[in-house]
């Protein structure tokens, strides 16, 4: 019996205990069951994290190889690109070397020599310089050629007026009025008076004529003195219109023309007219004119001779 | 009556007619008898005298009525009026050569006042009179026509053209040819009027070989022949670059730069026409003339002569100046601008004056060297005062405006351009300080020399309305300086620094 009731009681503490640790196990299983749960999820999660872990190593390793080899490219090509930009810039320098000094050479020879305008501009000057001078020179010659002229006219109005003066001349008994006793020597125009030589006066004496025929010798130094061009134009236009001497109207003994007839002679032209007094064939007709009328005297002749007759000759 | 008292009735009307025609002719010799003779009604008694049966009557009747005609329009009208002139036309062709001189007098006499009596003359068939009077032989008569005709043709084109056609042209070209110098002189003053108006004239009379005769009388001594003839040189090569090139081969220069020292003031000024006339067409024309020493010619003749003479030279100078900055140098070279600063002082007209000013304004505006050779010429006050004067004419306000302008924006030399800051109104202003503000930031003598001198002073006091161009150059110029030196400098900074004074304790 006891041991019914201590196995009743032993069941009854079972059951008890069964309950107990029943319903102590059914406190605890869900705190059980969520702590097993969490040491399974955080083994899970560690198993899940150690394959996470290696595949991103290895995901890592990909991608370093990777990158390392795509930037290894980029970077050749780079390395490539910078070489040859520096290879262009180079070469551009090295041409825009060229181009500089072809372009200064070009337009220095050929667009604006700046050399040859200055040379320019210093023979112009000088070309300046000699021009002034010239016309200077020029204007001097022309001045000088005035001077002569008037003088000229003034020498020539001077030997004008001695010669209309010639009466005053003065003669051994009495002096002339240019003479005056009282001085020491006599006036100049006394002097002139004395070269001049008396001419019959035929006209009056043109103006501004350089050359008459009795000037004395005076004048004649002056026109020595000239040597210029556009004195000998007016010097020959003036001789070109000179008044020539009076004819003398005596009369030529002998058996002279008359001079006016003589020179009409001269001067007189001929009607040149195509047509002559004889005609163009002139000699041919005479011949033969001749001919027949050698011919006809012939025939006359035959004409005579056979008919003895005589007949009038053609 | 017996026969010997009729004739002698006769003889004694002629010897009155004969009389009275030499009196009046006499008379209308002299300016103050004219009017009386006029309100006598000479003109319609003259008239049938012309026709009379007497030679020498008809000659002394036409030599009255030129005459008279000569001294007045009025009368001259009533010369055509009275219908002399068909008269006279029809008995040209018959009479001798002492009727043809006094009729072709008549005719000039006539012609000579005015385009529409000009006209009247042509159109009773005067040209061709003339023209048949130019073909006699005696020089008086073809004087007389020849001038006649220049009369005619002075007025206009078209007077000019009928002259051109009735076939007078080769017959003047051969006129230049004769020995007496009257009549080359008349020729050469004629082809000159055919050929001034328009350029087919000139064509007509260059293709009759005119150039070829005037240019052998350059160098003739005859200084009246030599105007003319330089004349009508210029005035065929006025009207087109063929033209010129044409007269220019003729080889008329160099030879014709002696003529620049002839004494006749007028035949200089017709050669310094004629090198105007040929340069103003192309720049090749002008370095020929430049080449054969001309530049240094005409300076000399504008140093010699005065008054409205100098302006073919100045213009001539202008012109050069004008093609390219290589022949403005040589006209800078020969001594030109010195001259034209002279011309400008000198001169009171004022087309001088506005000619002078276009010129210095070709020469100067090419390039900073041609500014400067302008600039030291001391040229910019006179500009200026020119433009500013309230007396100056417009044109001549206008021409310095433009040549100051022009020639201010190449100019880089400083010590000419201040003096312009202190009297030039903004327009002028904004120009120089715009060259200030170019030339300061580069130069550092410059900048110390601006300061010493006053200028930047002036600067400070311009006021200019903000925005406009003027203020934009003033600043550049101030950004061109330290702060402190623009401070000193502005206006008004004596006040300032004394409030600052005032409110100063020490302390």
């Amino acid at each position: 019996m006891a041991e019914r009731l201590r196995e009743k009681r032993e069941v009854e503490e079972f059951k008890k205990e069964h309950f107990l640790r029943n319903s102590k196990a059914e406190e605890n299983r869900q705190k059980e069951n969520q702590a097993a749960t969490r040491i399974q999820s955080w083994f899970r999660a560690c198993k899940v994290r150690a394959y996470l872990s290696h595949l991103h190593k290895k995901a890592i390793i990909i991608q370093k190889i990777w990158r390392g080899f795509t930037a290894r490219a980029r970077f050749r090509q780079m390395v490539k690109a910078a070489y040859f930009i520096m290879k262009m810039n180079f070469y551009e320098e090295m041409a825009v070397r060229i181009q500089r000094r072809w372009r200064g050479f070009f337009v220095r020879k050929y667009i604006h020599n700046f050399y040859a305008r200055k040379s320019y501009l210093e023979g112009l000057s000088r070309k300046n310089e000699l021009l002034r001078r010239e016309l200077d020179e020029l204007e001097e010659l022309q001045k000088r050629e005035r001077d002569c002229l008037e003088k000229i006219k003034e020498q020539t109005a001077m030997v004008y007026q001695a010669h209309r003066l010639h009466h005053l001349l003065s003669t051994e008994q009495c002096p002339g009025v240019f003479n005056s006793p009282f001085k020491p020597a006599p006036h100049e125009t006394e002097l002139l008076l004395r070269q001049v030589k008396y001419q019959a006066p035929t006209r009056l004496v043109p103006r501004g004529r350089t050359s008459l025929p009795g000037m004395p010798a005076l004048a004649t130094s002056f026109s020595g003195s000239l040597g210029s061009p556009w004195i000998k134009t007016t010097r020959t236009s003036c001789s070109s219109k000179l008044t020539l001497p009076p004819i003398i109207n005596k009369k030529q003994q002998g058996l002279f023309r008359e001079p006016g007839e003589v020179w009409e002679q001269r001067v007189f032209c001929p009607d040149l007219a195509l047509h002559l007094q004889t005609s163009y064939t002139h000699l041919e007709e005479a011949q033969n004119q001749l001919r027949q009328h050698k011919r006809t005297q012939n025939m006359f002749h035959h004409l005579i001779r056979s008919s003895s007759c005589f007949t009038q000759p053609v | 009556m017996s026969q010997r008292q009729i004739v002698q009735v006769f003889e004694q009307y002629q010897k009155a007619r004969m009389q009275f025609v030499q009196t009046v002719a006499d008379l209308s010799a002299r300016p103050q008898n004219i009017e009386i003779l006029q309100n006598a009604g000479v003109v319609s008694m003259l008239r049938p005298l012309m026709l009379d049966v007497v030679p020498s009557i008809q000659q002394t009747a036409a030599l009255a009525l030129g005459r008279l005609a000569d001294h007045s329009d009025d009368l001259a009208e009533a010369v055509v009026k009275e219908d002399i002139l068909s008269d006279l036309v029809s008995s040209l062709a018959s009479q001798n050569r002492f009727y043809k001189r006094a009729a072709a007098f008549v005719l000039r006499a006539v012609a000579k006042h005015s385009p529409e009596l000009s006209q009247a003359v042509v159109a009773s068939g005067g040209v061709d009179a003339l023209v048949l009077c130019l073909e006699e032989f005696d020089p008086g008569v073809k004087e007389a026509a020849a001038w006649a005709l220049g009369c005619i043709a002075r007025h206009n084109a078209s007077l000019s053209q009928s002259i051109v056609d009735a076939g007078a042209v080769p017959l003047l070209v051969l006129c230049l040819r004769e020995p007496e110098m009257a009549i080359k002189r008349i020729a050469a003053s004629t082809l000159s009027d055919i050929s001034k108006h328009t350029p087919e004239l000139a064509q007509t009379v260059v293709d009759t070989g005119a150039i070829a005769h005037l240019a052998q009388m350059i160098l003739n001594p005859d200084a009246k022949l030599k105007r003319q003839v330089f004349s009508a040189l210029s005035q065929i090569s006025k009207h087109s670059v063929s033209l010129a090139e044409l007269v220019i081969e003729a080889e008329i220069f160099p030879a014709a730069l002696a003529c620049l020292r002839d004494q006749d003031e007028y035949v200089r000024k017709n050669v310094t026409t004629l090198m105007r006339e040929v340069v103003k067409h192309t720049p090749e024309l002008s370095l020929f003339i430049v080449n054969c020493g001309g530049m240094a010619a005409v300076i000399d003749y504008l140093g010699d002569c005065h008054g409205n003479l100098r302006l073919p030279g100045i213009m001539m100078l202008g012109y050069v100046a004008a093609h390219s900055e290589s022949l403005a140098m040589a006209v800078i070279l020969s001594k030109g601008v010195p001259q034209l600063a002279l011309c400008l002082s000198e001169e009171s007209e004022h087309h001088i004056k506005a000619a002078t000013a276009w010129s210095l304004g070709q020469i100067g505006h090419h390039t900073p060297e041609h500014a400067k050779a302008v600039a030291t010429a001391n040229l910019f006050p006179k500009l200026l005062q020119l433009y500013m004067d309230a007396s100056s004419s417009e044109d001549l306000q206008l021409k310095s405006k433009k040549a100051l302008k022009s020639i201010l924006e190449k100019c880089t030399y400083l010590p000419a351009l201040e003096p312009l800051l202190y009297d030039a109104p903004s327009n002028i202003l904004k120009h120089v300080a715009c060259q200030f503000s170019k030339v300061l930031p580069h130069d550092s003598k410059a900048r110390r020399l601006f300061v010493t001198s006053g200028g930047l002073k002036k600067v400070q006091e311009i006021e200019a309305e903000t925005g406009s161009p003027l203020q934009e150059y003033i600043n550049a110029i101030n950004s061109c300086f330290p702060e402190e030196i623009v401070r000193y400098y502005s206006p008004g900074y004596s006040e300032v620094l004394l409030e600052r004074l005032e409110s100063y304790h020490p302390a």
